[in-house]
């Protein structure tokens, strides 16, 4: 079912929100139409503060309204956010302030506007701050879910959403949960534990954010071809759920990770991470960006750059003794 | 809700005359040199340069209360220019925010104080600074959340001449004119030096005062080591509400009170050798 983009979500959520959380402020750098946030300005002025093209001061005003009580909700592109890393490392992070970083038109998903207004590198740089806590949700569902836990923790958190429209992945029954990756695609009737070789899946896929709809249709396609395979939603990027990639490496042949990002440093390396610290001797393909990106509609994109429904099939399927890319 | 408190002088329990003050101020000069000394490492050039406007800050100006660093209505202090934090190490010490004693663990392992100030680990700290261009910006925030609570209290910053050469700092200056921000005093040491020489070599800063009047702040020149002009200059500033920032650029020396560092920009971040700290303190004396 069409969905909406995680940025409306959050924009609705925002003012939802609004009343129950009467110290947030909401902060833009002149992208509110764009970052979702012009509702909520409308709705609430005083509690809405308008910075101009002047990202590194706004992330420090943050800090200094988190210092007295606020909670300071900023948004901006992914890149633009991220990119005043050195303010975000001491006035956030070093600071421990409780700021809401809110890193809007994440990866190749933004399409036509092309490779500098792509963050493709914002997961890396703020997964080194200790305190971080990154989430990119998958859906509006989880988006709404998300926004209230951002707000209801004491800390640093960045807030990773899409330009593009998601399908909703999740059912009516669905809990956002902090730090677990869920199940959004499986075989049914679950996996069989502990499993013998012959019962074990052909592969599990990490996705996050907007890679997680490509990542159902390959669970999909493997299906129809007779291979069992499940897809676990990371909509926690940092700290990342470590017995989810455990139980994967039990229960997998191989683990793929598909991530709107670079693959140096986001999921893909979250991921392996937590496979070597184990130990667990599971390969693990990661797909996603290793060049910058460029002008385009997302679908051309994410075919191009090797994130699409078709190279995860082939991701879960080709031999792992080939070279890789 | 809570009462207000005026300056707190903890050795007088009131505020100590103009004369004490200058002598409160040699005093913590000596305790700046000290503990740099003591330490190996440090800033003393751009400390010394800034003492005697913390020392009227803290006795004269501020609401602060060092029983209660955590007060909701007291004024802050954002240290932009964190690398002179022995100066405010010495000030928060004096104030009775901790022991004198902890001023002589400067720079070493586990120790509260810090090479750059770290809010978490002191008392008295409002946040942790020393990658330059940043204080500005959030004292900038700590004003707004103050107007929108509708609070009393005010904020300070003091920034470097040398880091103003930070771009953050200019985006700054455009931004608190835009919320007429009259609670929030920022004031520049103007010493003159940096790491790499005269900041005018470098890369020069001024005209600063024609530079803040043109971004729509209320502007003051002084002699940042004059103690009646330094406070003037602090309650002109808290009297006028223009609904303008308020700008006050400090001409200060950098290295002031010892004669071998006046000026001197190698003295920026270098700590001491012993014969070179007994000199200085006999020039304290």
């Amino acid at each position: 079912m069409a969905g909406a983009a995680t940025r409306e979500a959050f924009g609705e959520a925002i003012v939802e929100l609004a009343d129950q959380f009467p110290h947030m402020v909401v902060m833009d750098a002149d992208l509110s139409k764009s970052t979702m946030t012009q509702a909520f300005a409308k709705k609430f002025p005083a509690r809405h503060l308008e910075l101009g093209i002047a990202e590194q001061n706004m992330v420090g005003v943050g800090a200094g309204l988190a210092l007295c009580g606020k909670i300071p909700v900023m948004t901006s592109f992914a890149c633009f956010l991220a990119g005043r890393l050195e303010t975000i490392r001491v006035a956030v992070g070093y600071n421990r302030t409780n700021v809401k970083l809110v890193g809007t038109h994440a990866g190749l998903g933004i399409g036509e506007d092309g490779a500098s207004q792509m963050g493709l590198e914002d997961v890396s740089a703020l997964r080194a701050l200790p305190g971080m806590i990154i989430l990119q949700p998958a859906d509006a569902a989880e988006t709404r879910q998300a926004v209230r836990w951002m707000l209801e923790h004491e800390g640093p958190v960045y807030l990773r959403l899409t330009r593009q429209k998601l399908d909703d992945c999740h059912g009516a029954d669905y809990q956002f949960c902090m730090g677990r990756a869920d199940e959004v695609f499986g075989p049914p009737g679950g996996v069989a534990r502990p499993p013998d070789g012959r019962s074990r899946l052909q592969a599990t896929i990490f996705a996050s954010g907007g890679t997680v709809p490509e990542a159902i249709r390959a669970g999909r396609e493997l299906e129809s071809r007779g291979f069992k395979v499940r897809v676990m939603n990371a909509g926690t990027l940092h700290p990342f759920d470590g017995e989810a990639v455990v139980r994967a490496a039990k229960t997998s042949q191989r683990i793929v990770t598909v991530e709107d990002h670079n693959v140096v440093g986001g999921l893909g390396s979250a991921v392996s991470e937590c496979a070597a610290k184990d130990a667990l001797g599971v390969p693990v393909v990661a797909l996603g960006a290793r060049a910058f990106g460029e002008s385009g509609l997302p679908a051309e994109l994410y075919e191009k750059f090797g994130i699409s429904s078709g190279h995860i099939v082939d991701a879960c399927l080709r031999n792992l003794d080939l070279p890789e890319n | 809700m809570s009462r207000e408190r005026t300056a707190v002088a903890p050795a007088a329990g009131k505020s100590p005359a103009r004369q004490d003050l200058k002598t409160l101020a040699r005093e913590m000069r000596r305790d700046i040199l000290t503990m740099i000394y003591e330490a190996g490492s440090g800033h003393p050039g751009g400390s010394l340069s800034i003492i005697d406007i913390l020392t009227v800050l803290y006795w004269r100006v501020m609401r602060h209360d060092p029983e209660r660093p955590d007060w909701p209505d007291r004024d802050r202090l954002v240290l932009s220019k964190g690398h002179a934090c022995p100066a405010l190490y010495a000030v928060l010490s004096r104030a009775g925010y901790f022991s004198r004693e902890e001023l002589w663990t400067l720079r070493k392992l586990g120790s509260p104080v810090q090479g750059h100030p770290d809010r978490l680990r002191l008392p008295g700290i409002e946040a942790s600074t020393g990658s330059l261009g940043q204080g500005l910006s959030i004292a900038i925030g700590m004003a707004l959340a103050g107007r929108m609570d509708r609070k009393s209290c005010r904020v300070f910053a003091i920034l470097g001449d040398g880091e103003l050469q930070e771009g953050q700092c200019w985006e700054a200056f455009m931004a608190a004119p835009k919320f007429g921000l009259d609670r929030l005093i920022a004031i520049v040491d103007s010493n003159g030096g940096q790491i790499d020489g005269h900041v005018r070599d470098v890369m020069n800063v001024e005209p600063l005062p024609e530079k803040f009047r043109s971004f729509g702040w209320d502007v003051v020149e002084i002699d940042g080591h004059d103690f009646a002009a330094v406070e003037r200059a602090f309650d002109a500033a808290l009297k006028s509400a223009t609904g303008r920032p308020h700008m006050i650029v400090a001409r200060t020396v950098k290295g002031k009170g010892v004669s071998f560092m006046e000026n001197d920009p190698a003295w920026h971040g270098k700590a001491p050798k012993k014969d070179e700290l007994e000199k200085a303190l006999k020039e304290l004396a």
